[in-house]
């Protein structure tokens, strides 16, 4: 009986953290209209700019399709990550130490925060798969739910890699920097505006490493049914880069200071 | 209730809090009185596990601040020295928030939400983003914030900083309130004199990071011994001496330009005074705790906010 309530208890603070993320997330209209606004122009101006000049060689593809999976991600990408900065917002107003002085275990503090950026995410997604299916791209709702892990779990681990950096940081501006190091590079090493099967060697191991790699190839494979890696092996890594993210963050929040 | 045992707190420059105990029993209103940077947010960051001590100990509610943290969150509530509500949630929302963190039970969550909104007065304003709250308000919402899962301890921390005084007197109401009406011990920090004064039972004045005295606050006045005479003499550095033979003065110093005397009776023995020196002003005042500071540390407690929260919100402001 006492297991049941400290059960419900343990679940009730993980969605008080996370209802709060969503409603700021709602409320602060510009958040949710910049981080939209951003994969979009990609998609048209990028997509429509290049797709004129660029040959996907051997893909009988419209670059606009072809790019259409490394948007997605690009969103889940910069909308993750840039999650992390709420932290150090959190700090500054003192909203996070009065979370931090309830009963609440930091694991559990990170938890919530990351469920909720992955709301956050997926609800950016939720916009741009509308918005793909107005360009013309088809999915069956087998390949939209598998979409939907992949996001899901690209998400947790860059949301994860936010919060870590966040909870190393104190000024938003040092977070800014640090993202431009990060947000960047793991977008443009993915794949995501290019086929990455004949890359020089240099450029094709970081893409290699890049997680962010596997979910675009995730994503081609699911939705236009062309992928450079099998998907067993896109979600495998994905999955392990998953875990190591989320230990790496739950640690950074265990030793990351009050006050 | 609370035993504080040589409790230091070391940065590296300087020793934020100095090897302090402190005894504060059940349903106690204790205050710790002092200027800026006498180490008040630091002891009671400690207490509250949220900063790590250097080096001593403290218990809270019977449970020690290193092996029980979670015990004594659970026992305690706080009211931060900067407000630290999400002012894009309502009140309600923040306080709904707090009773999910600290596990109230849901059968009991609307009543003691509605409660605390009551006894803080802010029924009528529940549904309002925590943005467009005053000053007065989002500290009173703290409070109801602090109590909401029937803590044993509360902390306030300059509860009434960079209020203005209309809304610090209302304040004071609301926190005497609950102390009426709830079964609380208090640990209630300040830089205002008056404020130490109306609202507690005790009083801890601490200066850089060390009790220097500790009474209820009548007997911490008596300390020095009956009125208080101020002088600002015509010639600086006069002879004075000849004012220690007069048998009502008990006490003669000098601080900051002027002479205080502590003398019986200063309606009636200042015409007696003036006979002995030559004085450019005179003032006379029942003791005050700032004089008890002035005699104990030879500066007196500047009356002045470092940067009430309100600057600080302003500064940081994200919308
Ligand atoms: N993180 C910190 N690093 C270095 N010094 C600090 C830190 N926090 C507080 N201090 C110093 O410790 C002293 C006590 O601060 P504080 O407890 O905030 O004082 P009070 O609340 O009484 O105004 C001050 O001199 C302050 O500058
Ligand atoms: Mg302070």
């Amino acid at each position: 009986m006492s297991n049941m309530i400290n059960t419900r208890i343990y679940f009730d603070k993980i969605y008080a953290l996370w209802l709060r993320e969503v409603k700021v997330f709602f409320r602060e209209k510009s958040r949710l209209v910049a981080s939209t606004f951003t994969p979009l122009l990609w998609l048209f101006v990028i997509g429509t700019g290049f797709g004129t000049s660029a040959s996907i060689a051997s893909h009988s593809i419209d670059y606009q399709k072809f790019i259409f999976p490394g948007i997605i991600c690009m969103s889940v990408v910069f909308s993750s990550v840039f999650f992390g900065s709420y932290v150090i917002w959190d700090r500054k107003f003192d909203f996070l130490k009065s979370v931090m002085v309830a009963p609440v275990s930091r694991s559990t503090i990170f938890t919530g925060k990351t469920f909720g950026g992955m709301t956050n995410s997926l609800i950016q997604v939720g916009i741009l798969l509308v918005v793909g299916i107005i360009i013309g791209v088809q999915f069956s709702p087998f390949a939209l739910i598998q979409t939907i892990v992949i996001v899901l779990l690209l998400s947790f681990a860059l949301t994860s890699l936010g919060l870590t950096l966040g909870s190393y940081m104190t000024s938003l501006e040092g977070f800014q920097m640090i993202v431009s190091f990060v947000v960047f590079p793991l977008f443009f090493l993915s794949g995501a505006l290019f086929p990455i099967d004949r890359l020089p060697q240099w450029l094709s191991i970081l893409t290699m490493i890049d997680p962010v790699t596997y979910s675009v190839d995730a994503l081609r494979n699911i939705i236009l049914g062309m992928g450079s890696h099998s998907l067993d092996l896109d979600l495998i890594i994905l999955l392990l880069y998953t875990c190591a993210l989320g230990t790496l963050g739950t640690y950074s929040f265990k030793r990351m200071k009050a006050v | 209730m609370i035993r504080i045992h040589n409790l230091t707190k070391r940065y590296e420059k300087l020793i934020a809090v100095d090897n302090l105990s402190l005894d504060i029993e059940q349903n106690e209103v204790l205050g710790l009185l002092g200027p800026n940077g006498a180490g008040k947010t630091t002891v009671i960051h400690m207490l509250a596990t949220l900063l790590a001590p250097t080096s001593g100990t403290a218990t809270v509610n019977g449970f020690d601040i290193h092996t029980d943290p979670e015990k004594v969150r659970s026992s305690i509530g706080i009211v931060f020295q900067v407000p630290s509500s999400d002012d894009l949630l309502t009140g309600y929302e923040n306080l709904k928030l707090h009773t999910l963190l600290y596990g109230v039970a849901p059968e009991i969550r609307e009543k003691r939400i509605s409660d605390a909104l009551d006894l803080v007065g802010l029924t009528d304003r529940k549904n309002d983003q925590v943005k467009k709250y005053s000053g007065g308000m989002r500290r009173r919402l703290e409070i109801a914030r602090g109590l909401i899962h029937n803590p044993q301890v509360l902390f306030l921390d300059e509860p009434t900083l960079g209020l203005d005084p209309s809304s610090r007197e209302t304040m004071w109401e609301y926190i005497k309130n609950l102390v009426r009406k709830e079964k609380l011990t208090i640990i209630l920090t300040t830089h205002y004199m008056e404020e130490a004064d109306t609202l507690c039972n005790r009083i801890a004045i601490i200066d850089k990071g060390k009790i220097i005295a500790l009474d209820t606050p009548k007997k911490l006045k008596s300390m020095i011994g009956g009125d208080v005479v101020k002088l600002k003499l015509k010639t600086e550095g006069a002879n004075i001496d000849n004012l220690n033979a007069l048998p009502f003065v008990k006490k003669i110093d000098c601080v900051e330009g002027y002479v205080l005397l502590n003398v019986d009776d200063a309606k009636k023995n200042i015409p007696e005074i003036l006979k002995h020196v030559e004085a450019e002003s005179v003032e006379s005042s029942s003791p005050t705790l700032n004089d008890v500071f002035l005699t104990l540390t030879g500066r007196s407690i500047k009356e002045q906010a470092e940067g009430g929260f309100m600057e600080r919100y302003v500064q940081y402001d994200k919308h």
